[in-house]
């Protein structure tokens, strides 16, 4: 699974996805909203992609992993437009037949998110203002 | 040669649109694009910093060549913000 969803994100039903019988572990990452932005009060928060792009790039980092770890069975959840604070925006799930791969590919694939996937976050500050930074949880 | 130029984030703030039509004489590059695009958004970005740009959703360098209907994309950077 590869999703960008307008609606909130629901982590059982990303992992939901990998869990399946060739596997005996699910790792699961959840990126969330934070209150506080370089000392200053975040009000809410807006995501924007370039969505044919972030697609196509999520896709090559599911082949990244699965030629490193040979993990093939990852969910890769992101969500867009307005989240309030304390909202999930990023599910990241990837499962093994053992625990070591889960991890290191789970964590991989959220890095490599950051980097080189065109979603851009707005953080829009108590008392006006705001700015753009890259994505993602970190 | 047209290509259909798209903006996202802080360019697409700075730019007032979402996207545009370019035409460019034949062999330009994203480079000859970019110096128009800068022309008709003076405050897109900083005179000599450097604008990340996509092609057809894969990343690309400012030497490339733009054919017809390549889908151009400006990719804002890590942080920029507004009051």
């Amino acid at each position: 699974l590869i999703e960008l969803a307008y609606g909130p994100l629901v982590p059982d039903q990303v992992t939901a996805k990998v869990r399946l019988d060739r596997n005996g572990a699910v790792v699961t990452f959840l990126g969330t909203t934070r209150k506080i932005s370089d000392g200053r009060q975040v009000l809410y928060l807006e995501y924007e992609a370039y969505p044919e792009m972030a697609v196509n790039k999520l896709e090559e980092i599911r082949l990244e992993v699965k030629e490193r770890w040979g993990t093939e069975d990852v969910a890769i959840a992101h969500r867009l437009g307005r989240l309030e604070i304390e909202e999930i925006s990023l599910v990241v799930a990837v499962a093994s037949p053992h625990r070591k791969e889960a991890f290191l590919a789970c964590q991989y694939i959220v890095d490599r998110i950051k980097e080189m996937v065109p979603i851009w976050k707005k953080e829009v500050f108590q008392g006006g203002g705001y700015h753009w930074v890259a994505c993602e949880a970190h | 040669v047209k290509v259909n130029v798209r903006f996202f984030a802080l360019y697409r703030e700075r730019a007032g649109i979402n996207e545009m039509y370019l035409e460019l004489i034949e062999g330009s590059t994203v480079s000859a694009a970019l110096d128009k695009i800068r022309e008709c958004f003076p405050t897109l970005a900083p005179p000599m910093s450097h604008i990340v740009t996509a092609v057809n959703t894969a990343y690309v360098e400012d030497d490339r060549f733009l054919c017809d209907g390549d889908e151009l994309v400006l990719i804002p950077p890590v942080s920029g913000g507004g009051d």
